[in-house]
């Protein structure tokens, strides 16, 4: 389908990853019309390549970005704060397929915690009960293992090792976890053969990526006009204050103007903010949807950190599944650990390319070259929990460096809180036992990779004061714009958060698709 | 064919003969990719010397125990081409070697391991020693020989994926319970 550039009665998307394909299918199967412009190419099961470096090069977002504050990336990869994805389906093409609900004390942060001294905690002014059905739609769709009847995956031999520690140690929640990845064909997928290169796109298509479920789907109702290498620079609003079109770049590089009745917004907690700040106006001079001066704020990036372990025998922990297992028993708030809020430990592994580069930045000598010695006798976990929302972690536009379309690159800032480093320590720690007590040789404590998990940049709240939108992604300062990726996330929670988006996704296509039936939008 | 200059050391012998551009193209077993005694470095930017100081650096930041020299002759190469595409590039390289000697007393290659190491302690985070160790974290660990070395598999797509190619084989731990770790199917 395609529609005229002049036609302002489509809803237009900015971005087709978890959040904005989700939406985009949703929509269409409403009958709705829907423009999804995408920043990257379309790549294919086939077009996936088996190689770590080729692969990001295929995949990643690689345009410039700066970094502040004192996080360790910033001093790692000063200018590769993220690790997400430009291409069709977005980060859904890297992720890990790990999928679990967000807890019911988590979306009550502020409540169960209480205030927490430099953190800007709030309340979701959504709770569990209400996205639970939204959760069910979101697992059948995805084919999350352990719901819906659907077998847990066989595990692998890193999560034996993981396995075996945690039972050592008294861990009493430890499985092959719920994935997003076929542990048998359905919806017209095969089932996971193992490869390994789950970061690398599914060469199998059994783990979910919106790039061939959502997208073909919406294709398929013909309501959808899908365009790639489309670079969206910045959104405009006539003069009632409503947003109306979307200006962006084409895949010749042409700037083009597409007109719009809704515009959603689900570029990823970095382009999203980045978008707003960058369609300032004279009447919106700080930026779309900012009259709460929250836009761009709260930057989450989840508490994160491996370990890794060497062992007498043989591993081969990059066969199988990349998150191949979990143990959720510090995913609690307990504050007698020394902080709030909890996190997950879940088994990772890197090829040897990427374990080169990610063991120990900056590290030389015999210590790093042993590690990589004993390779093939590592096993690998990863370490995921709720991290403070602080107004001070947040995107600006950068005062000079610009980007290939001359706008202003987005510098991410971060500073650990206390409360992260308190649980990083703790899970360190944790992590050691496991891989100490399935009798490891030695234990590494790598420090956490560019971000992955990129959360909270234009919050929901329940008072416009508070956030940026509403408890369906509507902005509060603008009815027809909507956000619709991880940024929405009022604080981070420990669970991984791509099934909480695509379920807010699915939400919000029901809210929009009622709006625009009764004119409300 | 850059001749290049003997050295007392045998890993800097073995980088004097052929090295063919061949071996990071070829695939298959390690012993096939590098015919390590047979091999020299190819350079286009940098001197035969350059290389063979460049190449000691890179061992003594990455001390691998008995990693093949046709290895960290990758890394020389690749840092040859980022010297061909940039002056300022060739200049810290040439410099850096220059200072290498230099705080050798003389020659770099021609001193002891030990006070190697204690040259590459001194200058580590300049960025000549950056320059060196941030090329060798991909050109090291991102080739054939490497994977064949350190026994990483690599593309498995091709080969079936480990679904019936060892993803369970581990055997010095006990299996999980069958409920949080079902049998394949
Ligand atoms: C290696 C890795 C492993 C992961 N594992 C897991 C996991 O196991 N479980 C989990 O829950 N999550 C995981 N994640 C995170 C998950 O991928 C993200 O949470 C999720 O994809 C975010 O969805 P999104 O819609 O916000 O953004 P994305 O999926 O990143 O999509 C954003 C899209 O917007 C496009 N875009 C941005 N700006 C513009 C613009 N201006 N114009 C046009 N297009 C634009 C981008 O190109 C991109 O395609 C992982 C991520 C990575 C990188
Ligand atoms: S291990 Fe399974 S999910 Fe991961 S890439 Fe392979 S087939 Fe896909």
């Amino acid at each position: 389908m395609k529609y005229d550039l002049n036609d302002s009665s489509p809803v237009v998307i900015i971005g087709s990853g978890a959040g904005g394909g989700t939406l985009a299918n949703e929509l269409c199967q409403k009958g709705v019309k829907v423009v999804l412009l995408e920043a990257g190419e379309r790549q294919s099961t086939k077009k996936f390549v088996n190689d770590e470096w080729a692969s990001f090069t295929q995949l990643a977002w690689l345009d410039n970005r700066s970094t502040s504050g004192g996080w360790q990336v910033s001093k790692d990869f000063p200018n590769l704060p993220a690790w997400i994805c430009k291409t069709v389906g977005g980060s859904t093409a890297h992720w890990a397929g790990a999928s679990l609900r967000i807890r019911d004390y988590e979306f009550k942060a502020l409540s169960t915690y209480g205030k927490v001294e430099g953190a800007n905690l709030l309340d979701w002014p959504i709770t569990l009960k209400e996205l639970e059905p939204y959760y069910a739609k979101a697992e059948s769709k995805m084919g999350v293992t352990r719901t819906n009847g659907i077998p847990g995956l066989p595990g692998n031999n890193n999560f034996k090792v993981m396995y075996e520690g945690a039972k050592k140690l008294g861990y009493k929640d430890c499985h092959t976890g719920r994935m997003a990845i076929n542990s048998r064909p359905r919806d017209g997928r095969g089932s996971c053969q193992q490869l390994g290169f789950c970061f690398q796109g599914c060469k199998m298509g059994a783990k979910w990526s919106t790039l061939y479920t959502e997208i073909p789907a919406a294709e398929a109702t013909g309501n959808l006009d899908l365009r790639t290498g489309s670079h969206v620079m910045k959104v405009h609003h006539s003069k009632d204050g409503k947003v109306d079109g979307v200006l962006y770049t084409d895949s010749e590089g042409n700037t083009q103007l597409q007109k719009a009745r809704v515009v959603c917004i689900a570029g990823n907690s970095i382009e999203s903010p980045r978008l707003l700040l960058n369609s300032a106006s004279g009447l919106f001079s700080d930026g779309l949807a900012n009259s709460s001066g929250q836009v761009g704020k709260n930057y989450m990036r989840h508490m994160t950190g491996s370990v890794y372990a060497t062992f007498d025998k043989p591993v081969h922990m990059w066969r199988g599944t990349t998150m191949a297992g979990i143990i959720t028993d510090e995913s609690k708030h307990d504050p007698s650990r020394g902080f709030v809020g909890g996190y997950e430990m879940e088994t990772l592994s890197l090829g040897l390319p990427f374990m080169a580069a990610f063991l120990e930045p900056g590290s030389w000598g015999e210590d790093f070259t042993e590690a990589m010695d004993n390779y093939k006798n590592m096993a690998g976990m990863w370490l995921v929990g709720e991290d403070m929302p602080q107004e001070s972690n947040r995107i600006t536009l950068h005062p000079t460096d610009k980007d290939q379309y001359g706008l202003p690159v987005p510098n991410v800032h971060f500073d650990d809180h206390k409360n992260d480093i308190a649980m990083r320590e703790h899970a360190y720690q944790q992590g050691t036992k496991v891989y100490e007590a399935s009798g490891a040789k030695k234990v590494y404590r790598t420090p956490p990779y560019p971000s992955t998990h990129n959360l909270g940049t234009c919050r929901m709240s329940a008072k416009p004061e508070d956030g940026v939108c509403n408890k369906y992604g509507q902005t509060h300062d603008i009815e027809n714009l909507f956000i619709s990726d991880g940024s929405q996330f009022t604080t981070g929670a420990a669970e991984n958060p791509t099934l909480t988006i695509v379920s807010l996704a699915i939400r919000q296509a029901e809210y929009i698709a009622k709006q625009l039936s009764s004119k409300a939008i | 064919m850059i001749k290049t200059k003997q050295s007392r050391r045998q890993f800097v012998k073995s980088s004097v003969s052929v090295l063919t551009g061949t071996i990071v193209a070829t695939s298959g077993m390690l012993s096939m990719m590098a015919p390590s005694r047979s091999w020299a470095l190819n350079l286009d930017a940098l001197s035969s010397t350059d290389g063979e100081s460049i190449l000691v650096a890179a061992k003594t930041i990455f001390p691998h125990k008995d990693l093949d020299d046709a290895i960290y002759a990758l890394l020389v190469k690749d840092l040859d081409g980022a010297a061909k595409g940039s002056g300022e590039v060739k200049k810290l390289l040439t410099d850096g070697v220059v200072d290498l000697d230099k705080r050798a007393g003389g020659s770099w290659l021609e001193v002891s391991k030990e006070k190697q190491h204690a040259i590459i302690k001194e200058i580590a985070g300049s960025d000549f020693f950056e320059k060196i160790r941030g090329t060798g974290i991909v050109s090291l660990y991102n080739n054939d020989m490497a994977w064949a070395h350190f026994g990483y598999e690599g593309s498995s797509f091709d080969k079936g994926g480990y679904f019936n190619r060892g993803f369970q084989d581990l055997d010095w731990l006990p299996d999980p319970l069958p409920e949080d770790s079902p049998a394949k199917m």
